[in-house]
């Protein structure tokens, strides 16, 4: 009980540190900058901290961890705007908030789904703090106790969240996922340097594609396309149905549903080389699982938001434990946090293990200023969310290209090559015929995330695993299957057959009527060959690559099985059974009044233009052909929103220090920015 | 190691084509304009912290002052940005390029996404580091300055792939004939540090900055036994002692203690010239090849400036470890000693990758 008596005292000095008007100051100025910062989808926190890096060096350090915690702290909420009122996840963490939020939006309950999300992460901020505050001094070991095979079961965890999500027909959503990771398998194996579905000619693929564009391509462009095609606004009927006090009170009826999720936030977050990427899903499975009726899933169930929005904050608490303690950062923006904490004051604070033993004050301060941070952040968010939910009431034709314009350039900062706009295309097209056969979007998604964990986790804990083995059997059995593996094993098992039992019921596409045999067909065989060809890619490299191939080969085989055994259903039943699902055949898609193919040439025409001419002019052009003939407007408001589009653009850019994607003239030419 | 020293080891004619760095360049002033400093890797790794360490005091140094910012441009290890870096051409002497060992191997290597050519650009400062490897506590016991106790045991290590900096640490075990199975795929040596915190791996190492803050505190509290570092270059290229590390015995020490290991020959040989690339010269800050001498000098004397500065050794120390900084004609032999591998060396490591991991670059 030593431990705990040095943490009261540092406790009490760590608020001494914190309560200075100066260091609040500073920490509102950082959670205004993030919240500026984190219009950009995909974009955040990395984009933010960078910026403030130059200003580090030497600076009092309890000012500038302010700064950067406050700036950190907000990603996570202010993300929250893109995911429910347009759909567009922000960032791995907002992934799971689209599934309902995006939903309530088009209810004409933006304000609502918003305000319950924002209540939710501070909630999950408060809790994850506390926690940790408690935690972190005995954290070390528990950490330490996660090894691979512990890594990989959580993994599976995760993964197992595609029974929940897999919708109506299961073998669709299993098809889906293993899909999503076989997708994720393109590029260099991180293993052995093999390459899968990829060549050296095209440097791009080395290295695999950007979870930012795949989850733009999975889930913004599908729905931009969509509500294009239809031009309405996303609520329907232009009205805004409940407010924001309502979500409070949503949040409130909520609140253990809150407290469990921030729970798993905390704890998952705390073990390192998992990060966020399955915390939202796993929240999410628990919101589906623990409720009474599940009916409304997907289709704009406020518990959906509740659920992870309340774990996405707690998760940047517990990620603190292996940043601070072991000095590895769980996520981008905490690396750049790990190098710039190197540059504050005289250099004395370093991340690791000192910071429990001489800088507890520090650590505590980082903990609570966390906390502090999400208050702030979460106030100024639920005062802004009445009036930007009103952008759910303009005409979305008026929306869409500026919206084009952020998943541009979103897309293109993840990688800073041409070729990211031609992948968000490209998965974007997979988005839409997902979501227009009724394939699950989510589980394609579960499945990309966690491709690369799984087949790591995999490979090196079977190889750590023989190790032990052949040192001695109970050795090797000891390491595999260790109390908390077995835990995790029952918790996966009961998931996976509560899973199945109820993912009929949760249907993320919403209903969705089926017609002919045809178009379903067609897409189940170009699904087929793609798994065909990677496998015999995958079948290719060498045997002393083992691993680099066992993972693609063993997916890919089940995934195709999967699709054989689709496609024998489909050959056996009749035109009209639920596997023939098609958004083509009735309902909104098929009432619109623009076609599919009319309004991806809008898109497609945006990104040829850059390659010709490069994205600033492109873009001009593109805002001021679309607004005057798709949205029809006057000439003067087409060159009103135009330059507000281009000025924003070039403002945030500008700001950020960020480039745009130049094309064949800029190849030519030196041109000043923001034209090069 | 000194400045100096190290210059004078250097290629004669080099030093003679590259003129001597005026103080101060009075023709060129960069006020108001912004120098790129252009990294290709992501904003997370270590050449990032490298970089923004730098960039505030070179900004301070370089004439009028401007504003320098770091850009990443990250993609395939980072031949991405070098083959974009092999592309560009002075303009205003606002661009400069960074690169590590990550860069270097490939170079060495010829792997096939390779299209840049280090002998084109301008060196204008140079820095490197050193690295310690470490045991497990029961293995640790086993360790008598030489590894002859240590080759019967197999030890498990956690390596980022056995072509990049690991391939140092990965050639030195197998000379020594101990046995080490490299578990593949770890994201950078923190995770590798956090595998043998766990007991899944029982040998490691980490670069000096990495050993200081993660791992010194371990061999402290009795959970890890240090083995050896790579050492450090003197004057005339020979490895001595680390002067970071100086009570710790180099690998060449140990080699020579260990029965059937050499310290000459093409082993020993392929050995030096990939530690020399990955470690006492790592990191490089480039100029485009066709920049006038002016500038050159202007950047020369600025980044002079900032080693001479009364509190560098002190802030250098804490932010990026202690690296030896070599500017102007230093870091054109740094250069030179880092990408002139020959071509037995290279023959002997490519035929070793294949043999022992089945790589093959090409």
């Amino acid at each position: 009980m030593e431990v705990f008596a040095t943490a009261v005292p540092a406790l009490s000095d760590a608020w001494g540190l914190i309560l200075q008007p100066i260091v609040l100051g500073y920490l509102v100025l950082g959670v205004v900058m993030g919240l500026a910062v984190g219009v950009f989808p995909g974009l955040g926190g990395i984009a933010g901290l960078s910026l403030l890096l130059p200003f580090m060096f030497g600076m009092d350090p309890i000012l500038g961890l302010a700064l950067m915690i406050g700036m950190v702290a907000v990603v996570p909420t202010s993300d929250t705007f893109a995911s429910v009122l347009m759909g567009i996840p922000g960032s791995s963490a907002s992934q799971a908030t689209v599934l309902d939020g995006f939903p309530m939006a088009k209810k004409g309950e933006a304000a609502r789904a918003l305000s319950a999300a924002f209540a939710s992460s501070l909630f999950g901020g408060l809790v994850g703090a506390t926690f940790l505050t408690m935690f972190i001094l005995v954290a070390r070991p528990i950490v330490l106790a996660f090894g691979l095979p512990e890594m990989l079961m959580i993994t599976i965890l995760g993964l197992s969240m595609v029974a929940i999500l897999a919708g109506r027909i299961p073998l669709k959503g299993v098809a889906a996922a293993g899909l999503g990771l076989m997708v994720g398998t393109i590029g260099e194996a991180d293993a052995g340097g093999s390459l899968r579905m990829a060549t050296y000619d095209i440097p791009y693929l080395t290295d695999g594609l950007k979870l930012v564009i795949v989850g733009l391509g999975i889930f913004a462009v599908p729905e931009i396309v969509s509500l294009l095609r239809q031009d309405r606004s996303i609520a329907k009927g232009a009205s805004l149905g409940a407010g924001w006090l309502d979500g409070v009170k949503d949040w409130a009826a909520n609140i253990w549903l809150s407290v469990r999720c921030s729970i798993i936030g905390v704890v998952v977050g705390v073990i390192p080389g998992l990060g966020g990427s399955v915390v939202d899903w796993i929240a999410y499975g628990h919101s589906v699982q623990s409720t009474k009726d599940k009916s409304n899933f997907g289709k704009g169930e406020v518990r959906g938001v509740i659920g992870p929005e309340s774990s996405n904050n707690a998760k940047e608490g517990g990620g603190l434990v292996p940043t601070l303690l072991f000095g590895i950062p769980g996520s981008g923006s905490m690396a750049i946090f790990i190098g710039a904490v190197a540059l504050l004051g005289s250099g004395d604070i370093e991340v690791g293990p000192s910071m429990l033993k001489d800088n507890l004050d520090i650590t505590y301060s980082i903990v609570w200023l966390l906390a502090l941070a999400n208050v702030v952040g979460t106030i100024l968010c639920i005062a802004a969310s009445g009036g930007i939910a009103k952008l759910t009431t303009i005409r979305f034709t008026y929306l869409a290209p500026f919206l084009f314009m952020l998943i541009s350039f979103a897309a293109f900062q993840s990688g800073q090559n041409f070729e990211d706009l031609l992948a968000l295309f490209g998965i974007g097209l997979i988005g839409i015929f997902l979501r227009r056969f009724d394939w699950s979007r989510p589980a394609f998604l579960i499945g990309f995330v966690l491709s690369n964990p799984v087949e790591k986790f995999t490979n090196q804990a079977f190889q750590i695993a023989s190790f032990r083995f052949r040192k001695s059997f109970g050795e090797g059995m000891e390491y595999v299957f260790s109390p908390i593996v077995i835990v995790l094993i029952v918790v996966t098992v009961v998931s996976v057959i509560l899973g199945i039992r109820q993912a009929k019921m949760i249907m993320a596409e919403g209903e969705v009527k089926s017609g002919s045999k045809r178009a379903p067909l067609i897409f189940l065989l170009v699904i087929m060959a793609y798994l065909i060809v990677a496998l015999v890619n995958a079948n290719m490299i060498p045997d002393y690559n083992m691993t680099d191939k066992i993972i693609p080969l063993v997916i890919g085989s089940v995934s195709l099985f999967c699709c054989v055994i689709l496609l024998i259903q489909m050959m056996r039943r009749p035109e009209g059974d639920a596997i023939f699902a098609d958004k083509e055949i009735a309902g909104e898609d098929a009432s619109a009044p623009h076609g599919l193919w009319s309004t991806l040439a809008w898109f497609a025409s945006l990104i040829a233009a850059t390659w010709v001419v490069g994205f600033i002019l492109a873009l001009i052009g593109f805002l001021i052909a679309f607004l005057r003939i798709r949205a029809g407007s006057s000439w003067q408001m087409t060159l009103i929103l135009t330059a507000c589009g281009i000025g924003f653009m070039c403002l945030m850019a500008g700001a950020l220090n960020r480039d745009f994607p130049p094309g064949l003239l800029q190849d030519m030419v030196n041109l000043p920015w923001p034209l090069k | 190691m000194t400045i100096s020293n190290f210059t004078r080891r250097a290629v004669v004619g080099l030093i003679a084509a590259a003129g001597i760095a005026a103080p101060a360049a009075a023709e060129v002033d960069f006020s108001g304009k912004t120098v790129e400093w252009v990294i290709p890797f992501s904003e997370t790794g270590g050449s990032a912290k490298w970089a923004n360490f730098f960039a505030p005091l070179l900004s301070e140094a370089l004439p009028g002052q401007p504003t320098v910012v770091v850009k990443f441009m990250p993609g395939a290890g980072s031949t991405k940005g070098a083959n974009w870096f092999q592309e560009q051409s002075h303009d205003d002497g606002t661009l400069l390029f960074g690169t590590s060992g990550s860069t270097q191997f490939p170079y060495l290597l010829s792997d096939p996404r390779v299209r840049y050519e280090y002998n084109d650009w301008i060196p204008v400062m140079a820095s490197g580091t050193g690295g310690v490897a470490y045991l497990n506590v029961e293995d640790g016991a086993k360790f008598d300055g030489s590894a002859n106790a240590l080759k019967d045991t197999n030890f498990i290590y956690g390596s980022q792939g056995a072509t990049r900096l690991d391939l140092v640490p990965l050639l030195a075990w197998q000379m020594l004939g101990m046995n080490v199975e490299p578990v593949f795929g770890i994201k950078g040596r923190g995770d590798g540090r956090l595998m043998f915190e766990r007991g899944e791996a029982n040998i490691d190492y980490q670069t000096s900055s990495g050993y200081l803050g993660g791992s010194a505190p371990l061999v402290e509290s009795g959970q890890a036994v240090p083995m050896m570092t790579w050492g450090a270059l003197d004057a005339d290229g020979n490895i001595v002692r680390d002067p970071t590390f100086p009570d710790i015995p180099t690998f060449k020490e140990v080699c020579e203690a260990t029965d059937g290991c050499e310290t000459t020959g093409e082993a020993w040989d392929a050995w030096k010239a990939f530690f020399v690339a990955g470690f006492p010269v790592q990191k490089l800050a480039f100029l485009p090849g066709d920049t006038p001498q002016e500038v050159v000098d202007a950047y020369t004397a600025a980044f002079q400036a900032v080693t001479e500065r009364g509190d560098f050794a002190d802030i250098s120390s804490k932010r990026v470890g202690k690296y030896a900084v070599f500017v102007g004609d230093g870091s054109k032999a740094a250069l030179q000693t880092a990408t002139n591998v020959d071509d037995n060396a290279k023959a002997y490591v490519l035929n070793w990758l294949k043999e022992a991991y089945g790589v093959e670059l090409n």
